[in-house]
This record gives structure tokens, sequence and C-alpha cells, in this order.
């Protein structure tokens, strides 16, 4: 079972987009067991697949162990495809992490364990910001797609992320970032992706561009491969999807 | 992820309804759900075959073995009724109109989990069935698919399509199984629609008027112990009759061994009976000028004898080329390859013995004897059945017209066993060796009295006679077989070596497997005493005086 996150320390970069594309690719293209765990209280993957933004018993129930993530599971529309929703008490995911006793940053990793027996891939969708919920996934996960706008500051945070995940004892995640929102109208956009991606290992070379078919992805309420499967948009996710399974074997 | 069918219904009645019924779900989902055709799934045709041995060794087994035929070969699916699940393997060459061999199944899941329970039968395609499927997502107020509902209309490949009725599944998915649960109470309740009681399988079959384990090589008459003795007979008789028809067109296609095995031991059967109750036949039945006189009894058992002796020798090379790995395997000194030339001359044998066998099963010789037996027996029974009411009192052990069947049973039986107990309680370790053939066939004698009376019997006391007398005919048999096996092995010996088909490799491979067999026989002859205790000893005796009772010991 391989564990991929898409995070960023920043919000609206798409992450939530990130994760719903690649993880139904993941189910229905590459034919994996596939389960995408939507950390975010907002519920915006949740609501993508249709499927009510609510846990039975809470994120508390889940953290604690009263009940299993297997019982909080829902399918989707997908063969492959199924999704543990979120819950608006997420948003105390931290305390919950925090209070729940053993290693505090370890506590997802160890939620996830059983599910290899069931699951090929996990996504974990995660709400941005850096806390516990964040320090728990870069501990779980084994891949890291961070979604990255084209711009000086959010090359930074990069930095800082793969900073701090070097400094992880053990066994660390790969970090695999790409340009996401990209619009090729914009200059400063033009030349950072064509410059930093050929510069930086870590970097795909497949850029999301910006477009009004991934917005329109909350309108239809489903992937864009689904609805759109020969756009732009369905061909770009394809495309790194492949390169993050060919980066990241 | 789907869920596994949460529930299967049929939709019921006359072929012109079925649609109305089909169509009164969709309306009846309508209603609580958002329903819409699944896009992803095309209405398409899928043709399944369905294969088992004659005998139907997988159906016992609680296997099913299904052939689904693809653009690029096919695919094979085991289903068992354990939770382990359904095996399903790709397979090219396979032919859904024909007999196949064990060997035809690719090496894998299925040959190896059924290789144990078919051979040395082939897979024989029972029924075929094509139709149309049409699946539908039912859809909560999100928009999101909750359940789905798969609509078959399966037909029986025969002629222009038996059609079947359609089966309707309700499938729920992960995390709502309410919902499902909700959509499978409303089908329910639509008029016309029923549960699924049997699988697909049982109801195409049905609809060419079978039914799975319709054909079993036991004797399993149905007789009581209160029917006249002559209408039993003639039953069993034409019971036994049955199984050597049944088996004539396997046998003549040559499909496996086991037709003509089974032929056999019917005819063998019959053989006995006429032997055993014959003269139950003869009887004069209440002026219906129906019964055999002693000579046409004595022709027909003639006629028996000959069928017999004609599938002797195929039967004999067929036990030769059944055992052979088993044989080439317990080779010391010699190499199993030694002993290929003897193989092939088997095979060719075979042939020339098969030819003779196939003409005499298609000689008017053997077609006027079937027609006429089942004509005089059916006369029988038929008319012994007619007298009942005015010549049989219960409980009657006079002979002739008023005997019942209990009475019957029982006096033969007896007599049977008691020759089985005299014989061999005079056999001493320096008996000849004819001293044990002839008790095995006395045995062989009492083991078909004592199924052809089965019916009525306790269960239990009538299980364990025959458990007992089953172990003493393996170990008569394995001494008479091995002797018998290593005559034939000498005499193709000879002829090998006439016909200048015999290596010298060979001739000792052959010489090595005669001296394998002589231990063998040399054990079975130091087991018999144990057996024989076991069976007729004085334990022995009180059981089969119960069971003769109709009690238990």
């Amino acid at each position: 079972m391989k564990i991929y996150a898409t995070y960023n320390i920043k919000g609206g970069v798409g992450k939530t987009t990130t994760a719903v594309n690649l993880a139904y690719l993941a189910a229905t293209e590459s034919k994996l067991r596939t389960v995408l765990w939507d950390l975010d209280p907002q519920g915006a993957a949740s609501f993508m697949f249709r499927v009510k933004p609510r846990v039975k018993g809470g994120g508390k129930a889940l953290i604690r162990g009263t009940r299993t993530l297997d019982d909080a599971i829902k399918g989707t529309d997908f063969d492959n495809l199924d999704l543990i929703p979120a819950d608006f008490t997420y948003r105390n995911m931290d305390l919950l992490l925090d209070s729940a006793g053993g290693k505090p940053g370890r506590k997802l990793a160890k939620l996830l364990a059983p599910l290899s027996a069931e699951y090929d891939a996990v996504f974990l969708d995660c709400p941005p910001g850096i806390s516990l919920v964040s320090e728990n996934v870069l501990h779980a996960a084994d891949v890291i797609v961070v979604p990255l706008i084209p711009t000086t500051l959010s090359l930074r945070t990069l930095d800082q992320l793969t900073d701090f995940v070097a400094e992880f004892d053990g066994r660390r995640p790969d970090v695999l970032a790409f340009f996401s929102m990209v619009d090729r109208r914009k200059k400063l956009h033009r030349e950072i992706t064509e410059n930093l991606s050929s510069e930086r290992a870590r970097v795909a070379a497949t850029a999301i561009p910006y477009l009004s078919l991934v917005e329109n992805m909350s309108v239809q309420r489903a992937p864009v491969t689904v609805f759109a499967p020969r756009s732009a948009a369905a061909r770009a996710y394809r495309a790194l999807w492949s390169e993050i399974q060919d980066g990241t074997e | 992820m789907m869920t596994p069918g949460l529930a299967g219904f049929i939709a019921s009645g006359e072929d012109s309804q079925t649609s109305d019924v089909v169509a009164g779900v969709l309306e009846a989902l309508g209603q609580g759900f958002e329903l819409i055709p699944e896009r992803a799934a095309p209405r398409g045709a899928r043709r399944r075959t369905w294969f088992d041995t004659f005998d139907w060794r997988l159906y016992k087994a609680g296997l099913t073995l299904e052939y689904a035929a693809a653009h690029r070969g096919g695919e094979l699916r085991l289903t068992s009724a354990a939770p382990a699940g359904d095996t399903v393997q790709p397979v090219t060459g396979w032919q859904a109109a024909r007999p196949h061999q064990l060997g035809d199944l690719p090496d894998g899941p299925i040959a190896t989990s059924i290789a144990g329970v078919v051979a040395p039968r082939a897979l024989l395609p029972e029924v075929t069935v094509a139709g149309t499927t049409a699946a539908y997502r039912l859809l909560n107020e999100d928009g999101k698919t909750v359940a789905r509902l798969l609509v078959e209309y399966p037909a029986v490949a025969a002629g222009d399509g038996l059609p079947l009725p359609p089966r309707l599944t309700i499938t729920g998915v992960r995390g709502y199984l309410t919902q499902a649960r909700r959509a499978a109470r409303i089908v329910a309740g639509v008029p016309g629609v029923q549960p699924v009681t049997q699988p697909l399988l049982a109801d195409a079959l049905h609809a060419i008027g079978r039914y799975p384990g319709d054909y079993s090589n036991k004797v399993a008459a149905k007789i009581t112990a209160r029917m006249p003795a002559a209408e039993a007979a003639a039953t069993i008789l034409l019971r036994l009759l049955d199984t050597v028809e049944a088996n004539v067109p396997g046998v003549l296609r040559d499909i496996d061994s086991e037709f003509l095995h089974d032929l056999r031991v019917s005819v063998r059967r019959s053989r006995s009976a006429l032997k055993l109750f014959g003269d139950a036949l003869t009887a004069p039945l209440a002026a219906k000028g129906t019964a055999l006189t002693g000579a046409e009894l004595a022709r027909f058992a003639a006629e028996f004898k000959w069928v017999g002796d004609l599938t002797t020798p195929t039967r004999d090379l067929d036990v030769h080329l059944l055992d052979f790995e088993d044989t080439a395997r317990t080779l010391r000194a010699a190499k199993p390859d030694d002993l290929e030339p003897f193989r092939e001359y088997l095979k060719q044998r075979r042939v020339r013995e098969f030819r003779v066998l196939a003409r005499g099963l298609r000689s008017p010789r053997f077609v006027t004897l079937t027609r006429d037996w089942r004509e005089r027996l059916t006369a029988i029974r038929d008319s012994a059945n007619a007298g009942t009411g005015t010549t049989v009192r219960s409980g009657q052990s006079r002979r002739g017209a008023g005997e019942t069947t209990g009475t019957l049973a029982a006096d033969r039986t007896r007599l049977a066993f008691a020759k089985v107990a005299k014989r061999g309680a005079a056999i001493t370790p320096a008996s000849p060796h004819d001293s044990l053939h002839d008790l095995r066939k006395r045995c062989k004698e009492l083991r078909y009295a004592l199924e052809f009376f089965a019916p009525l019997y306790p269960p239990d006391t009538y299980g364990a006679v025959l458990s007992d007398l089953k172990r003493l005919q393996d170990c008569l048999g394995e001494f008479q077989d091995t002797e018998v096996q290593i005559g034939e092995i000498r005499a193709l010996a000879t002829s090998m070596l006439a016909a200048n088909e015999a290596p010298a490799v060979t001739l000792l491979a052959m010489g090595e497997v005669t001296a394998w067999l002589a231990a063998r026989q040399q054990s079975a002859r130091e087991d018999f005493e144990r057996r024989f205790a076991a069976f007729a000893g004085a334990d022995g005796q009180r059981r089969m005086a119960a069971l003769l009772r109709g009690g238990s010991a």
C-alpha cells in the first residue's frame, strides 16, 4: 500500500482537485484499490464525490479508535475508489491527536496501517497550514505531492517543506512538487515553470494549467476525467499521475 | 467499492408478463430513488456454458464450472459454495460445444482444484445460457449512487432460445447498505417478483427438462416393502436398463473410460439380479399373461452375458491405461520411459478392441435386446402394480404372485449372506486362489442384493454393513485383479515379442511391474482374515440379521 498526500502550507493552490483527480486515475486507470481520506474539515473532496461530510462519532471516534476507519469508508460511484469523508470535527484534529496518547506525530500512520490488506493506494487530502495534522500526514505518507503556484514565495515554502522532511528520523517521504493553476498569459508563471522544473529534480515536468474546467469540478461534482475525459485538464492530470508513478517507484 | 449482490429476485410469470414485472420494478424504484441507466455497462450478450462430468462430480462437490467466451479466448470460472469465492482463469482453445479432457485445462488454480474430483472423467457441456443485461444506478438526493440494479434476461441457447425468468439483483455500495436494503424491499414488494431460490444453472437445466445430479450410477430404484415382488423386481431391472442405455452414447463417442465402466456395472448388476430374483418375473401374475417363461429368462440372462463379455477386453485395457502413471511410478530398477512401448501397445490394442465393442453396441442384437427387455419389464411392472389390491396381503411370505418385496428382499439377501459366511469361513491360509475368487463373486452378489433393496433398510445399519462389505470386497478385488493383471501382462509381453514390438528394457520393466503386482497380491491375501472377520464374524452376523428384520443392530 502506498500513501500519497497532497499538501501545501498555503490554501487555494489546488490540493483537493489534485487529490480527487489522482485518486480517480489510480483507481480507474491504474486499477489500484484506492481510498481517499478527506482530512479537510471544509469537506471539498467529499462534496466532489457527492458524499455527505459526516463521520459517525466524528474525528474523535476515529482518532481514539472507538470506531475503525473501516467503519467510516463510503464507496464512491467509481470502481475501486472509496472515500473516508470529512467531518466538521476535523477542525479540532490537532487537539485530538495531541490527547490521543502514544506518539502524537505518528497517530495517522498507525490508523492507516490496517487498510493495507484492502487497498493498494491511499490519498490524503490535507488542510493547509502547519500543524500536528500536517506533521502526521508527512510522517504517514510515502509520497508528498505539492501543488505550487508559480510565484517566488511558493518556491520558498517548498524549500521549507523539503528541509523539514529531510530532518525526519528514519523513513522519509518523497517530495514531488508540480506547478498548479499555471496561467500561460502571465510572464512570471511562464518564466518560473520553464526554468524551475528543469532546474529542480523534485519538480515535475507536468504542470496543471489554470482552466475553468478544473473549477467546474465543484459544479459537476466529479473528477474532471469523468465529465471531460479528453480535455486538456484531463490530459494534464493523466500526465502528472504517470510522472508521479514513474518518479516514485 | 461494490459489495457482492445483496438481494436477488426473479420476475416470475408467463414470458409475456415478465417484461411488465421488470417495468413495474423500474417504476417502483424510480419513486424511491433517482434511477439512471449505467453508462459503462452496454446491454451486451454474454454466453455462458456450464461444464460437469456425466455423473455430476463437480455439482456433488459443491462446485460449478462455467465457461464464457470472449473476443480473444475465453474464461473459466469455478464457483465454490465455500466463502473462498470464485476462481477465474483465462483459457484458449476451449469450445463450449464439446467435451473436454482434464488435460485441456491450462495449468493453474482451476485445474489444481478440480483434478482430484473429476479424474478420470471428461468435462461435458451441460447447458448454455446467453442473454442480455441492463444495469441501473440508484441515486440519492445528492445524486450519489447508493445502490445498483442489474437486470439479466437469460435464455437457454437451444433452438430459437428458451427464455428464462429475468433476474434482478440489487447491489449495495459500501457505506450505503441501508439504502440498498430499502431498494431490495421495494423490489420485493412489486407484484410478480420472487426471491431467487436457485442458481441460474438450475433454472436453465429445468428449462430443458433436466436437473443437477440427474444421472447417478446408483441403483436407487423406487421400491417399497409392501410392493408386489414382481413389480419391485421389474422396477429395479428397468432402473439398471436406464443406466445401461444412458451410458451407450458416451461409450460410442469414447468420451471417457467411466461410461463403459458404469455400463458394465449395470449389466453385471442386471445379471446378478436375474440370478437373485429372476423367478419373481416368471411367477404367474393374475391373468395378465405378462410373466416371463423360464426359457425367456434364460435367454435374456445369456444375452446380458454376451454384452458383459463384449465389453471386457476394452475395459481391461482401460484399467491398464488408467493405472499406467501409478504403475510407472513404482518402478525401482527400470525407468518409467522403459514402459512407453508397452503403453503404445496397449493403446493400439484398445483401438482394435474398441472397434469390436462399438460394432456390438450398434448391432441389431444389442438394440433388440434392450428394446425387448424394456417392453417386457414395463409390462410386468405395470400389471403387477395393477394387481396390488387383490393379490397382496401385508406380511405374506409365500413365494409367487402374492409375495411382497419385503419378504423377497429378506429371503434372498439372507441366502446370499449365508453363502458368503459359509464359504469365507472355510478359507484357510492353505486354500487355493480359486476359493477366494469364488468368494469374491458371492460377495458381489450380496453387495448387489443389499443395494437393490437399500430403500427398505434403516440407513445407519445399512451403511455400516455396506462399508465393512466394501472393505472385504476391496481386499478380494485386489487379490484377484493383481493376479489377472499379472496374467495379462505376461500374455501381452508374449504378443509384443511376437509382433517385434518389445525392446528388452520394456520387457524388463514389465517384469518389474508383475513383481510389484505379486507383492500387492500377497499383502491382500494376508489382509483377508481380518476383513472377513469384521464383516461376517459373530457381530457381523447379528448385525445382518437385524438389518433384514428392518431394525438396527
